[in-house]
């Protein structure tokens, strides 16, 4: 156990779990008689929240005549507003996408052939819990190994875990925003969370290092960034390419790629010798503020312009413009920050700046998000571990890691150390694109007496499956009830609102049914899921009944911020902010983050670097015919000058090659001066080669599949995503 | 009479498209078609950049060409909001409107006639904004009775920038970007 | 720089508008055939009118040619329509602002006068007809014997002529959004060059007569009826002659107002210059210069010179290649005229 206190919160990782042919006219698909006019119908409503990303934004599906027609926003819902993202509002796609999986497969052939034949949900699960039995007897249940994403896991891992699965982890944490956690609690005691508490509503500044709110999804989020442009709040980016967020920014900094953290050491280094900084919450709250300032003292703003290509007059004027509206300042934390392998000391570097600018518990800065207390079903106890986790996270190796590490299970699946991993279960999660080096998991992979994926869609993941498990997508089930963490706590209901069209089950389903095979079917004591939620929700106190017709139970209200009247504690060795840390120093890491110079990029070559595009979520949604429909393919942004001298027209296809010589599928130039010339950007999650998505089959090109050389975060164990130069190659 | 008209507010709009998925399912458009669209401008080298984007669709004109040169009088001006609807067994699918208009608005649906933005009268009927506009996430559209002092579409054009498209063409658009 | 995108991917609309293929040129090409057709027809019944021979040949048979050819040209119209079965909806009512409709209830009486106008020699030249139909015999006795009702249908055919020749091009004129057709040459344009392509077509038709005694069975009686001059009979030598003269006249036209159409695009707007550059130096270039300019135009007009001068041995090839040239006019028209557009004021700014 390491002097690492617990964080309070943890929304994502832990919390618990087909219609026609292909399609060509969309009214065909949906039933309605004339495209000039909706078609007439009775109309039901029934609220649920959203699973098409990880927002969980309340909703209220319309279904016509039996038939799902749209999905709309909750206006109860403190997360939609009342407004769906286009991945919300294009959920009712999900439903209707002719390539999502319709019943169980069970592999023929070599691993990896994507041959199959259809069985029975009996005869699936059947085989399922006799191989993890098989591996219990031989190995013990330890080297059944859950990897999961999306909140329908939530029951899956239940299962598993009355079993005796003790390895179980989520891409995102380090694939994603684990270290942006880790640098959180080192510095504050309390990691950020989800949705981050960043109270852009009511802030003066906003200052984005990467993210691209507009462009990445957050709905929430880029309600409140839209009203703070409505207010004229000054919006400072940091990123290579001139992102939508960069252009409604006051200052944008095209920073190159990789000296993130030289200029956010500046930065501070700025604040605090022209002492802009909040020296009442510094001296309140501060432990080892002047071994901090000591330590950054030589990050000057002319050494920063110099390393991040950013001029010094920029760099100076960004600073002075956070620093003029502390504490409503925000340096906002991000969300996918593994990108280099130095992320949490860089995420460490943010949460310092955010310190500086006092902003911990203000309004407009970032609050202490609330939850709600819903009573617990009871359930059995998890069986005493008798091993520990074979992926470091309790153990010596990442010493600051406080949640399961994908890659690092991945590890010892290939090595068999600390012990032997036989299974992997692989929940709503393509690990074959978000895994770095997909071909250490198909390595994995011939490790496996067991292989099973549950999914909505064919990804490459369920390419490589012994056994697939089609679940339903969320509109289709019920699950388990989302307590959400905000200005106000909420709980929100999912409950179905249409049949699954073809041979789909829920995820609590599969969670029961495979429990009862595994003999442990005592873990989940409830006939079905409406059992379950009315009784979590009557036992605190709400009704079941108007829980379904609104969907949304709000909490009391809390202060949340210092103006509310709440009292900052902060759970770190001394009690206070670290600005030193004695406890990385401890364990030999840098006690204040120090910049490292990324790696020249290689003649010829260009960084690749990745992001999202509003329509879509990850690799799961290129089959779904409406987002489909607004991206069906990703493109390779290239400086318009570097176009030039490669002979490149817009519009063209290429090939992208990494180091490795991988070689990506073709994808589209798009020749822009949105973007530095030393790096080239792709939407992340196209690329796609499972035959049985045949709408994204082979459209546009894989950004995961191109992320071959990473570095491991040492503090954590998060793995980079944007460590891989590449170049280009023109099509024969 | 009211003469409906929307106005966008360009500095919010993030290009989400999310106005274009709504509009899809709320009006049953056909799959592989959309009524409204996004479009980016942008100037400048890197890294003086500067960009617009914006939320486009059938701009309901004052002086439409689409329905002086429709044959059937299926391309017509409804009188309630002045809005330009399509009725769809008029239409005879010669395309005419189509080439008329300076926005390519307009589109053959898979069932024969000429198909666009209605401005959701179906909804506004009911007293509900257009379905891009009450789904966009950064409330950067609005829509409103341009002869009512009181709207709010009314107070924005009178105290914000904004532009037309294509005023040269003298189509007279009834939607209006705020810049 | 400026770097323009959009999302938007309909069918037909983007990237460049193509909802009119080779459905309009075909109907455009035989309007201007048929319509060239009536009003030289029309000068010739007024001419007839006033007592003139009545057996030049271009005057009396080719109604019926006209006849079958806007059939051809219907049916095409019939096929580009997406909703054809609710066509007859134009019939209901008369949209006024709209050149399409005034152009289909102008082809319902063009129809109407071209089967009048046809059965003034119709019995002659179908004998078969009009052994089963002897009334064709009294109608057409009707017609001839009185020479107010052929100066009658001789006015309405030069006036429907000129407005089927002319009104396409008023329809496509209308249309501000694409640049390149925007321009009032463009109906008289058309009409010209419907003009000469009718004197080509008839001139064509002459040839293919010439010498030829006229079958007498129901069938070929039916196809003489479109070419073949009344009774046994021969064209007038001087009628070949007499259309090349009128060739020459309408093809000079054509070059004047081809010349005037790139001239006053090109002094136009930026967006109605870049029209022009569409076909002038731009994709349609070759077929515009080549095929219309040269080939369809000003090799004809050489060429008929020099037959009209006696220099070369008169054959139907001129006609041909005017014929070639006219359909690619229309053509080209059709696919530039949609790819044209209104280029933003504010995307011209550096």
């Amino acid at each position: 156990m390491t002097q690492l206190s617990r964080r309070r919160f943890l929304a994502i990782s832990t919390a618990a779990l087909g219609a026609t042919g292909v399609g060509t006219q969309w009214s065909a698909l949906t039933g309605a008689a004339n495209a000039a006019t909706p078609a007439a119908g009775t109309v039901t409503q029934i609220p649920t929240f959203c699973e098409m990303c990880f927002w969980r934004c309340g909703g209220i599906a319309h279904v016509r005549d039996g038939k799902l027609w749209k999905f709309e926003g909750n206006p109860r819902d403190p997360q939609s507003m009342g407004r769906l993202c286009p991945r919300g509002t294009g959920a009712v796609g999900a439903h209707y996408d002719p390539d999502r999986l319709r019943q169980p497969l069970m592999r023929v052939g070599e691993r990896g052939k994507e041959q199959w034949k259809a069985v029975s949900w009996d005869e699936a699960l059947a085989f399922v819990a006799e191989k993890m039995n098989k591996i219990k007897a031989e190995h013990g249940p330890e080297s059944v190994a859950l990897f999961n994403h999306g909140f329908g896991q939530r029951f899956i891992q239940h299962t598993l875990k009355s079993w005796g699965v003790v390895n179980y982890a989520g891409p995102s944490y380090a694939q994603c925003r684990g270290p942006r956690d880790v640098g959180y609690v080192l510095t504050y005691g309390a990691g950020v969370g989800s949705p981050e508490p960043t109270d852009i509503k009511n802030t003066d500044c906003l200052v984005l290092i990467g993210s691209h709110l507009g462009e990445n999804m957050h709905n929430s989020q880029v309600q409140e960034f839209a009203q703070a442009i409505e207010r004229k709040v000054p919006v400072i980016v940091v990123d290579p390419r001139y992102s939508v967020a960069a252009s409604k920014a006051k200052y944008w900094l095209p920073i190159r790629p990789g000296t993130d953290l030289a200029l956010l050491l500046a930065w501070a280094n700025l604040l605090v010798t022209e002492g802009r900084y909040d020296k009442a919450f510094v001296e309140q709250h501060g432990h080892g503020f002047d071994k901090f300032a000591a330590e950054i003292k030589g990050y000057t703003v002319e050494w920063a312009a110099e390393q991040c290509d950013v001029p010094a007059e920029l760099i100076r004027s960004a600073a002075r413009e956070m620093a003029s509206h502390r504490p409503a300042s925000i340096v906002h934390p991000g969300r996918r920050v593994n990108w280099y392998g130095d992320d949490t000391q860089r995420s460490r570097a943010i949460a310092l700046l955010n310190a500086l600018l006092g902003n911990y518990g203000r309004k407009g800065g970032m609050f202490l998000a609330q939850g709600i207390k819903i009573a617990p079903f009871p359930l059995p106890k998890y069986p005493e571990a008798t091993k520990p986790r074979a992926d470091g996270a309790d153990a010596v190796q990442y010493p600051f890691a406080d949640e399961g590490i994908t890659t690092s299970i991945r590890d010892a699946t290939l090595s068999g150390k600390p012990y032997p991993i036989k299974g992997w279960f692989v929940y709503s999660t393509n690990l074959m694109q978000a895994l770095p080096n997909a071909a250490e998991t198909i390595k994995a992979v011939q490790n496996l007496d067991l292989l099973v994926v549950c999914d909505t869609v064919p990804s490459e993941m369920a390419g490589w499956a012994d056994v697939i498990l089609p679940d339903t997508t969320f509109l289709e089930r019920h699950d388990e009830l989302l307590t959400g963490f905000g200005r106000t706590g909420w709980a929100a209901l999912r409950q179905p609102v249409v049949a699954a069209p073809h041979d789909q089950k829920p995820s609590w389903w599969i969670a029961k049914q495979l429990a009862e095979k595994l003999g442990v079917g005592a873990c989940m004591p409830f006939k079905d899921m409406e059992e379950y939620l009315s009784f979590r929700v009557e036992k605190s106190g709400y009704s079941w009944a108007k829980l379904k017709t609104e969907g949304v139970i709000m909490a009391e209200h809390k202060p949340i911020t210092v103006e509310e009247g709440l009292e900052l504690s902060f759970e770190t060795p001394s009690g206070k902010v670290e600005f030193w840390s004695d406890q990385l120093a401890a364990k030999g890491f840098d006690p204040v983050p120090k910049y490292t110079k990324p790696l020249d990029t290689p003649a010829g070559h260009f960084r690749l670097i990745t992001g999202r595009a509003p329509g879509h979520t990850f690799s799961r949604t290129q089959s779904n015919p409406l987002l489909h429909d607004l991206m069906p393919e990703n493109e390779l942004w290239v400086n318009t000058t570097t176009a030039a001298k490669l002979s490149l027209k817009n519009r063209q296809y290429v090939q992208v090659k990494n180091e490795d010589g991988v070689l990506s599928n073709r994808i589209r130039v798009k020749a822009t001066q949105r973007i530095r010339e030393d790096c080239v950007y792709m939407v992340y999650g196209f690329g796609h080669t499972n035959k049985m998505l045949k709408t994204a089959y082979l459209k546009g090109a894989s950004a995961g599949g191109l992320n071959t050389r990473y570095k491991t975060d040492p503090l954590m164990g998060a793995t980079s995503i944007h460590a891989n130069f590449v170049s280009i190659v023109k099509e024969a | 009479m009211p003469r409906f008209a929307m106005v966008i507010d360009t500095r919010k709009c993030v290009g989400c498209q999310d106005c274009v998925v709504a509009c899809q399912t709320e009006n049953d458009v056909p799959q592989g078609y959309c009524r409204d669209w996004i479009a980016t401008e942008v100037r400048g080298s890197f890294p003086q950049l500067s960009m617009e984007i914006r939320t486009e669709r059938c701009n309901h004109c004052d002086n439409p060409p689409c329905v002086s040169c429709c044959p059937t009088g299926a391309s017509h001006v409804e009188d309630f909001g002045h809005t330009v609807q399509v009725i769809a067994n008029k239409c005879i699918g010669c395309k005419a409107c189509i080439a008329a208009c300076p926005y390519d608005a307009r589109y053959v649906h898979p069932d024969g006639y000429v198909d666009k933005c209605t401005f959701c009268l179906h909804r506004v009927k009911e007293g509900k904004d257009p379905a891009c506009v009450s789904v966009c996430p950064t409330h950067c559209m609005y829509f409103g009775d341009l002869d009512d002092p009181k709207s709010a579409i009314h107070t924005l054009l009178a105290t914000r920038r904004h532009h037309t498209l294509l005023p040269e063409a003298g189509t007279k658009p009834r939607i209006f970007y705020l810049t | 720089m400026l770097e323009v995108t959009s999302t938007r991917h309909n069918l037909h609309i983007d990237p460049v508008l193509t909802v009119w293929s080779w459905e309009i040129p075909l109907y455009l090409f035989i309007g201007g055939i048929v319509a060239g057709m009536m009003v030289l027809g029309g000068l010739a019944l007024l001419r007839l009118a006033r007592g003139e021979d009545t057996r030049r040949y271009f005057s009396m048979q080719t109604p019926l040619l006209a006849f079958m050819l806007l059939n051809i040209g219907m049916l095409a119209l019939m096929l580009d329509l997406t909703h054809r079965l609710y066509a007859w909806r134009i019939f209901t009512t008369f949209q006024y602002t709209s050149p399409m409709a005034w152009g289909s209830w102008l082809l319902i009486i063009v129809y109407g006068v071209l089967l009048v106008s046809a059965l003034i020699r119709l019995p002659d030249a179908w004998p078969w007809l009009s052994r089963k139909l002897p009334v064709l015999h009294k109608l057409s006795d009707a017609i001839v014997g009185r020479p107010q009702w052929i100066a009658v249908l001789g006015w309405a055919n030069l006036v429907l002529g000129i407005g089927l020749g002319i009104y396409t091009g008023i329809l496509l004129n209308t249309m501000v959004a694409r640049p390149l057709w925007n321009s009032a040459i463009l109906g008289p344009l058309f009409l010209v060059s419907g003009l000469s392509a009718g004197v080509a077509t008839m001139h064509i038709a002459a040839s293919l007569l010439q010498g030829r005694a006229a079958p007498q069975g129901m069938v070929g009686g039916a196809f003489s009826a479109l070419l073949q001059p009344m009774g046994p009979q021969h064209p007038e030598k001087d009628t070949a002659h007499a259309l090349l003269r009128y060739d020459q006249m309408f093809l000079v036209a054509e070059l004047v107002f081809i010349a005037i159409l790139l001239i006053n695009l090109h002094t136009s707007s930026a967006s109605h210059a870049a029209a022009a550059a569409l076909i002038t130096s731009g994709p349609y270039a070759a077929a515009f210069w080549g095929v219309v300019v040269i080939a369809g135009v000003a090799l004809p007009l050489v060429w008929q010179a020099l037959e009209l001068a006696h220099k070369v041995k008169h054959t139907v090839a001129p006609a041909l290649l005017v014929l070639a040239g006219g359909f690619t006019l229309r053509w080209i028209m059709v696919s530039a005229g949609q790819m044209s557009e209104i280029v933003p004021v504010l995307s011209m700014a550096p």
